[in-house]
C-alpha cells in the first residue's frame, strides 16, 4: 500500500500546484505578510529591533502565517472533498482512511517547507542580514508546530457544516489563536482563564518554539514546547478520529 | 438457479429520527443484473451503500462474497467495483492520474488503455476532472469501478442526468459486464432503463420492498391487461370480434378500434380472429403495460410524484 500512498501524494500535490489561488495563498501571502510588516517594523533578533519590544519577531510571524496558511488550505480541500463525495469514494478503495488523509498532511508539510525557503530567500534579498538562525532547526520547530495545529484543522473539518463555511470558521478560530499566541504580547498579561486556555493551544508553543530556537535556544531547552506540540497534537488527533465526518 | 452473491437480510439503517431503509430482504444472483427501483428517498443508496460496507447497518443480515461487508471491508473491497450517485473526484486530476492510482491500488488490473478506448475516453487521457461532460464523468466512474475486473458491480444511478444516447452507450456496455460473467447491482429511478437492462428488479419504497422479479413477471402478476390497436374500414368490425375470449371491452372510434383484455394468449387470440374473420387491417399495434404501470398500481402514485 506504500505505493498507493506515494501515487495519491504525488497526485494531491499535482491537483494543489494546479489550482490558481492555492499558491497564492500558501506561498505568495505569507510572504507577502513577512515583507510588508518587515519593511514596516524591522526584522532580525531581538537586539536589532527597533519599534516593537519583545517578543514580537516578523519571521516568526511569517512561519506562523506559513503553518496557518497550511491549516486554511487542509479544512478547504476536506471540506470541498467530502462535500463533493470524493472521500466517500477514496474510502470504497482498499486505500486505508489513514493513507487518504495523511496524503493531504504530507503535501501540506511539503508546502510549508517551500513557502519557508521563499521567505528566507526573500529575507535575504530584502533584509540583508537580518535572517541569522540555523535553519535546519528552524525549519524542524515549523514543521512540528505546522503539524500540531493541522491536527486541529481536522477538528475545524469535522465542525465546518458546508465547504463555504470552510473560511470562516477557519478565521474565526485560527486568528484569535494567533492573537493570543504570545507572538505580540506576552501571554502572561492575558487573564488567569485565557492563559490556561492558552496552554491547549498549538499556536502558543509553536510561537514559543520558534522564538526560542530564533534567539539561538536549543532543542533540549524548548523540551517543555516540543512535548507540548506532540501531546496536543495525539490529543487532537484522537479527538478528530472521534468525530471525523467522510460524507 | 446459481449462488447468491449478494444476500440482504431484514436490513433497517436509520439517521437520527429519519428511517432510511425499514426492512430489505433480498437476493442477487450471480451473474444477473439486478436492479433496485422506486422513487427518490426510497432507501436505495442507503441499502447499496450498507452492502459496499461504508455503512453500518442497525439490523439484519448481510453477506456479500460470502463476506460480511461492515466488517470485512478491507478484504470486501478488493473484490467488487462501486460507482456512487453523484460521485465527483479532485476537479484538476487528470483522467490518466485517476487511472493510475486506481491501477497501483488493486494486484490484479485488466488492460486499462482498453477499458478506456471501450469507454470512449481514450482522446481524454489527459483531460482534468472538471472538464469532462457529465456522460464522461459517469464512464470515468465506470472505469474505475471495473479497473480490477470484480466479481460484482455496484452502480448507484449510473444514468441519471445523462442524454438519452449516453444512456444507451451505457447500458450495452452494462449488458457487456453481465455477459462476461458479472454480476451487477443497480439501482435506478428510470422504470425505462429498470426495463431494458435487468434480469430481475426489487421495487423499494419508504425503505420497504414490496415486490420482487422478472420485469416480466411482475407485469405479468400486477398488470396482465393487453390492449390491442388496430384500424380496419371493414364495418361491423367491434360486433365481429365481440365474442372473443378475455376480451373486457371493444371500443371504435371511427376507423381505430381498441380491444381490452388479458392474459398471455389475449393478443394471439385477436390475431387469430382477425385472421378467421377475414378482416381487412390497415394498422396493428399492441400496449402491454411496463413497469411504470406495475408502480403506480403497486403504490397508488407515479414513480416522479
Ligand atoms: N447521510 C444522510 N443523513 C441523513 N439522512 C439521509 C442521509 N442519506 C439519506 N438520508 C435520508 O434517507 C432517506 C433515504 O435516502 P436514500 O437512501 O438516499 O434514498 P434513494 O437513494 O432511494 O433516493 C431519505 O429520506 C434521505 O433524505
Ligand atoms: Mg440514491
Amino acid at each position: 500500500m506504500l505505493t498507493g500512498f506515494l501515487k495519491l501524494t504525488w497526485i494531491e500535490i499535482k491537483v494543489f500546484a494546479r489550482e490558481p489561488m492555492g499558491l497564492v495563498g500558501n506561498l505568495l501571502i505569507p510572504v507577502m505578510v513577512f515583507l510588508v510588516v518587515g519593511r514596516f517594523v524591522g526584522t532580525g533578533r531581538l537586539d536589532t529591533m527597533t519599534l516593537n519590544p519583545p517578543p514580537f519577531n516578523v519571521p516568526v510571524l511569517g512561519a506562523l502565517f506559513i503553518a496557518i496558511g497550511s491549516v486554511f488550505s487542509l479544512v478547504a480541500v476536506i471540506t470541498i472533498y467530502r462535500e463533493g463525495g470524493i472521500l466517500k469514494r477514496l474510502r470504497a478503495t482498499p486505500l486505508s482512511p489513514v493513507t487518504i488523509l495523511g496524503a493531504h498532511v504530507v503535501v501540506k508539510l511539503l508546502f510549508t517547507v517551500l513557502a519557508l525557503a521563499l521567505l528566507v530567500l526573500a529575507g535575504r534579498q530584502f533584509f540583508p542580514g537580518a535572517i541569522d538562525v540555523n535553519m535546519v532547526s528552524f525549519t524542524g520547530a515549523l514543521l512540528l508546530g505546522t503539524v500540531s495545529i493541522l491536527s486541529m484543522g481536522f477538528l475545524i473539518a469535522s465542525i465546518v457544516p458546508t465547504a463555504r463555511f470552510a473560511g470562516p470558521i477557519t478565521t474565526a478560530v485560527l486568528y484569535p489563536m494567533l492573537a493570543i499566541s504570545g507572538l505580540f504580547f506576552p501571554v502572561g498579561q492575558l487573564p488567569p482563564p485565557l492563559q490556561i486556555l492558552t496552554r491547549f493551544l498549538p499556536t502558543t508553543h509553536a510561537t514559543t518554539l520558534m522564538l526560542d530556537i530564533w534567539n539561538g535556544g536549543g532543542w533540549v531547552a524548548s523540551w517543555v514546547s516540543v512535548m507540548a506540540l506532540v501531546l496536543l497534537f495525539a490529543f487532537y488527533t484522537a479527538i478528530s478520529a472521534k468525530v471525523f465526518r467522510w460524507e | 438457479m446459481s449462488n447468491p452473491v449478494v444476500s440482504i437480510d431484514n436490513l433497517a439503517k436509520s439517521y437520527g429520527s429519519t428511517i432510511a431503509v425499514d426492512d430489505v430482504t433480498l437476493e442477487v444472483f450471480e451473474g444477473e443484473i439486478f436492479g433496485l427501483i422506486g422513487p427518490n428517498g426510497a432507501g436505495k443508496t442507503t441499502t447499496m451503500e450498507c452492502v459496499e460496507g461504508l455503512r453500518k447497518a442497525d439490523r439484519g443480515t448481510l453477506s456479500v462474497l460470502g463476506l460480511d461487508p461492515w466488517r470485512e471491508a478491507a478484504a470486501l473491497q478488493k473484490r467488487i467495483g462501486v460507482q456512487h450517485q453523484e460521485a465527483h473526484l479532485q476537479k484538476r486530476i487528470k483522467v490518466w492520474e485517476a487511472i493510475d492510482l486506481w491501477s497501483t491500488l488493486y494486484s490484479k488490473v485488466v488492460d486499462t488503455n482498453l477499458l478506456l478506448q471501450r469507454l470512449g475516453l481514450e482522446n481524454k487521457r489527459n483531460a482534468w476532472f472538471m472538464t469532462l461532460s457529465g456522460g464522461q464523468k459517469q464512464r470515468l466512474f465506470i472505469a474505475l469501478a471495473l479497473i480490477h475486473d470484480p466479481e460484482v458491480v455496484f452502480l448507484d444511478e449510473l444514468t441519471t442526468g445523462l442524454d438519452p444516447q449516453a444512456r444507451r452507450a451505457i447500458w450495452e456496455l452494462i449488458t457487456d459486464i453481465r455477459d462476461r460473467g458479472k454480476t451487477v447491482f443497480l439501482t435506478t429511478h428510470l422504470m425505462e432503463e429498470a426495463e431494458r437492462l435487468c434480469d430481475r428488479v426489487a421495487i423499494i419504497e419508504h425503505g420497504r420492498v414490496i415486490e420482487i422479479g422478472t420485469p416480466a413477471e411482475l407485469v405479468e402478476k400486477h398488470c396482465p391487461e393487453r390492449t390491442v390497436v388496430f384500424t380496419s374500414d371493414e364495418a361491423g368490425v367491434a360486433e365481429r370480434l365481440n365474442g372473443l375470449p378475455n376480451v373486457k371491452a371493444v371500443t371504435s372510434d371511427g376507423l381505430q378500434h381498441s380491444l381490452n383484455g388479458q392474459g398471455t394468449d389475449f393478443v394471439t387470440d385477436v390475431i387469430n380472429a382477425i385472421a378467421s374473420e377475414k378482416i381487412r387491417v390497415t394498422g396493428f399495434r399492441t400496449e402491454t403495460p411496463t413497469l411504470e404501470d406495475v408502480f403506480l398500481r403497486l403504490t397508488g402514485h407515479g414513480i416522479r410524484d
